[in-house]
């Protein structure tokens, strides 16, 4: 037993205890729970009935699909940006690494509004768009761009901080020992940043599924069409539907768990081995 | 052997990086033999770097790090994988780690490491050998077990070797010649016997053999040290100097016209020895000596001194006796 | 062998480097950033310096979009400093006490990170609305919780709660332990201890932990509109002020609005990393 005055007594401890775990409990638990009990309220043939739609289904394609091309995307912008700032010196770093943090600071909606006044009917493009007959705005496009621009940084910021640690002595070495540069890079720097990668594809991977604001601003709601999965829970919420909109706010839920768990494994597993900033 | 000696930032490393072809020169060339390296790539080089962290791939095993620079050779001069295997165990018994090429570098003792940089280097089969401070994170101990291991190594294997260290004691005893660099210029190259017993400029005087600069003058074959009087050395010219002293130079005697009288200010007892610290004048820098335990010494006695070598060099400049 | 070096001076943009890619990577990452990024907000910059400032200011002073900005800033203020208390509080349990569920506790509170706002957003909405676990509670005593602003509180609060804790959790795990104990060798009580000696240091952590907060929460849209009720003047936020003018094609009116909210975010950003920097400075704490 400790000295009282080294350490808070038994009740003040548990006391504390008792106010974080409820805190937590009721904000950030049970909203979780709710999905899955909403869900299930009407049984498990009626939550595999919402599955059964051609709406819904083409939602969760559009989704996956929108995913599969952004985070690619941003994974070749991640390691570029990381390889140059990282293991380069210019001037203006500074600037560049808080520009690419920008649209983490940007509200989703407005950042859904920059492409269409850029693209829509009245953008700056729009005109050229018509005559081109290309349609970005309430279309697939817009959808991707603004998924794209909601999860701009993840990667590149798990990289750069991790990258600039380890600096350019194993690479040199490398290229002292005969090795090529893109060798290089795939032999001695991937494997040394492979868990902060895979750690920021997951959060990358995790928004650009779960993006609402953005998307909605551009997505015109098409259903069928435009819809992405968070976009058809809000209509089929809004049409007194809940059953079905917690069905696939279940499968997001789902998600959400499984980028938690991945995440909070490869901090236990691989904590030093990922960016001492890696949390934000 | 060559060693590359000076204070930090004098510019060794980034003289050793040169070679390496991990700096590239603003102005120069670089030759290796009569080929002109300077425009080769890092690759093409085909040095062994040893760094000053090691520089191990964290993720790949001791037997992986030093097969890396064969592996990554293209296929038509890339050794077979049985001769790879052949040779990172040969290496790995010169280098004295045998049964440990699974190890990962964070399992490794600091010595270890050493050796194993110095193995993944020597398997390329380099033109020269260039070591960054290879003993700099080591403690002493160890220090002094692989210096003894580097240089029979290097004798038996009589590769070309640079190595960078601002540890004088060992650039003199490991190195056949040393180079002594001081803000990014070369002061001076030669044998240790050379650094040590004909200094070509003031710094080197300074920086080898724990030396104490004294101001001094020489008048019509006078030196004046202090307020004190001693014939200077033969063809002496005139003017004003600095005289590096070292421990080893000063010399008790019994007094003569050469004789300089000095001042103990301190004694210390160390070990057999015991070491006095002296002053040849007010306001001059004192000097140290060591000499055996059985002169008993008391601080604020007076001794006689001779200096064995005078050392003069222009105050300031490159210039020499 | 030897090897000799015999003594072209030039200046680039890159310090020289033996490593190979700089060209393609940097010029990547920069094309990608400017079609991506700057070039769409250099177009929103473009279109509200269009309206002129009498045309922004015209937007500003709205009384839609003022009681709008009013409940976006407000509400998010007071979440961020609700969670400023209790996540600090969170971050205190999760490094200094052991207990079963630690480890699981500590994930949960990345929960708002990875859960899609939609998602947080009906299912806050069901939960605390009349008839939901938490709201029914609440309707007992005639208390509102969803469909008010205080429902747009309850998600600002979700939404932020990760930054505060996740901001401070490193600062109190570095914290040398031997200041507490110095604290109390002194003759201090555990409370004197913990008010004079550890919390000085976190709260620049702490304000840095309000500040994401805030930012989050003014922009915060998915999770909040399903459970304000939206209605005009009372329980609406600007974010969705905005799409109600962009659905009305009045794209001159989002942008202003849009406009405002960032400045009115930047200055306020601004003025807690002043602070900021002024406590670190003040605390010794860099």
């Amino acid at each position: 037993m400790r000295d009282r005055v080294l350490t808070e007594t038994s009740v003040v401890r548990w006391l504390l205890i008792a106010v974080a775990v409820g805190f937590l409990l009721l904000f950030l638990v049970l909203p979780v729970v709710t999905v899955f009990v909403q869900a299930l309220s009407r049984g498990v043939s009626t939550y595999l009935a919402a599955f059964d739609d051609d709406d819904t289904r083409s939602a969760i394609v559009l989704t996956l699909s929108v995913a599969a091309i952004a985070v690619p995307l941003n994974l070749m912008f991640g390691i570029s940006a990381a390889w140059a700032i990282a293991k380069f010196d210019f001037p203006g770093k500074t600037l560049l690494v808080s520009l690419i943090d920008l649209p983490f600071s940007i509200s989703p909606v407005v950042s859904g509004l920059i492409y269409v006044l850029l693209f829509g009917a009245q953008g700056v493009l729009g005109p050229l768009m018509k005559s081109w007959d290309v349609q970005i705005i309430f279309a697939v496009p817009g959808i991707v761009l603004a998924t794209v621009f909601v999860t701009f940084p993840f990667i590149a910021r798990e990289l750069i901080p991790l990258m600039q640690e380890q600096g350019t002595v194993e690479e040199e070495a490398a290229l002292t020992l005969g090795a090529s540069g893109l060798r290089t890079f795939l032999t001695v720097t991937l494997p040394n940043v492979r868990w902060a990668l895979l750690y920021g594809v997951l959060l990358c991977n995790a928004r650009a599924m779960g993006e609402f604001g953005a998307v909605s601003v551009v997505s015109g709601h098409i259903r069928g069409l435009t819809n992405t999965m968070p976009l058809h829970v809000e209509i089929l919420y809004n049409e007194y539907n809940f059953v079905a909109a917690f069905a696939v706010a279940s499968l997001l839920a789902g998600l959400a768990l499984v980028t938690l768990v991945g995440k909070s494994l490869l901090e236990w597993r691989h904590g030093d081995e990922l960016a001492a900033t890696r949390r934000h | 052997m060559l060693a590359l000696l000076g204070p930090s930032g004098s510019g060794k490393t980034t003289l050793l990086r040169l070679v390496a072809g991990l700096e590239a020169p603003t102005a120069g060339r670089l030759l290796f033999d009569d080929e002109d390296a300077t425009h080769l790539s890092v690759g093409e080089r085909r040095v062994g770097f040893v760094f000053q962290s090691y520089a191990l791939f964290r993720h790949q095993s001791v037997a992986e790090n030093i097969a890396y620079g064969l592996r990554v050779r293209p296929r038509r001069t890339r050794p077979s994988n049985a001769e790879i295997k052949r040779r990172v165990a040969e290496l790995l018994d010169l280098v004295q780690l045998n049964g440990l090429d699974r190890r990962r570098p964070s399992e490794l003792s600091g010595g270890q490491r050493q050796r194993v940089a110095l193995a993944r280097a020597l398997a390329v089969e380099p033109r020269v050998l260039l070591l960054d401070e290879p003993f700099g994170a080591l403690d002493a101990q160890v220090r002094r077990d692989l210096r003894r291991w580097l240089r029979e190594l290097h004798d038996r294997t009589g590769h070309t070797t640079l190595f960078v260290t601002h540890d004088q004691d060992e650039a003199l005893e490991l190195a056949d010649r040393v180079a002594i660099l001081h803000r990014g210029r070369l002061e001076q190259i030669g044998t240790p016997d050379d650094i040590l017993d004909r200094p070509a400029t003031s710094f080197v005087a300074g920086f080898v053999g724990e030396a104490v600069r004294i101001p001094a003058e020489v008048r019509e074959g006078v030196l004046r040290i202090g307020a004190q009087y001693v014939p200077a050395p033969a063809g002496q010219r005139a003017g004003n100097f600095d005289l590096f002293v070292r421990p080893s130079d000063v010399v008790v005697t019994d007094g003569s016209d050469e004789a300089l009288s000095a001042k103990v200010v301190g004694v210390r007892r160390t070990g057999p020895a015991r070491r006095a610290e002296l002053s040849l004048g007010e306001g001059l820098p004192t000097v140290e000596i060591q000499l055996p335990a059985r002169h008993a010494l008391r601080k604020g006695e007076s001794l006689q001194v001779r200096l064995a070598t005078v050392r003069l060099f222009a105050s300031g400049t490159r210039a020499g006796r | 062998m030897s090897i000799a070096a015999i003594g072209v001076p030039g200046r680039s943009f890159v310090r020289p480097s033996a490593l190979p890619g700089f060209g393609i990577t940097f010029g990547f990452a920069i094309t990608y950033l400017s079609l991506i990024v700057l070039i769409p907000l250099a177009a929103l910059v473009w279109r509200a310096s269009g309206l002129g400032f009498g045309g922004i200011w015209r937007v500003a002073t709205d009384p839609r979009v003022v009681a709008a900005l009013d409940t976006s800033f407000g509400t998010s203020a007071l979440a961020a400093l609700t969670n400023a208390f209790f996540g600090a509080i969170v971050a205190w349990v999760l490094t200094r006490y052991r207990f079963p569920g630690r480890r699981l506790l500590d994930a949960t509170v990345d929960l708002p990170f990875a859960l899609p706002t939609a998602v947080a957003g009906i299912a806050l909405a069901t939960l605390y609305a009349p008839t939901g676990w938490i709201g029914a509670l609440f309707a007992r005593w005639d208390i509102k919780l969803a469909y008010t602003p205080t429902g747009i509180f309850i998600a600002l609060v979700f939404i932020g709660l990760p930054f505060v804790v996740r901001t401070v959790q490193p600062v109190l795990q570095d914290l040398d332990r031997e200041i507490e104990e110095a604290s109390a060798t002194l003759g201090a009580s555990r409370w004197q201890t913990v008010t004079r000696v550890v919390l000085p240091p976190l709260v620049p952590a702490i304000l840095t932990g309000v500040g994401l907060a805030f930012a989050r929460a003014v922009g915060e849209y998915g999770s909040v509109i399903f459970i304000a009720g939206n209605m005009p003047f009372r329980s609406e936020i600007a974010p969705l002020l905005i799409v109600t003018r962009l659905e009305d094609f009045d794209y001159a009116g989002a942008s202003a609005i849009a406009v405002i909210m960032l400045a009115i975010s930047f200055v306020i950003l601004l003025a807690i990393n002043l602070l900021q920097a002024f406590l670190q400075r003040r605390l010794g704490h860099a």
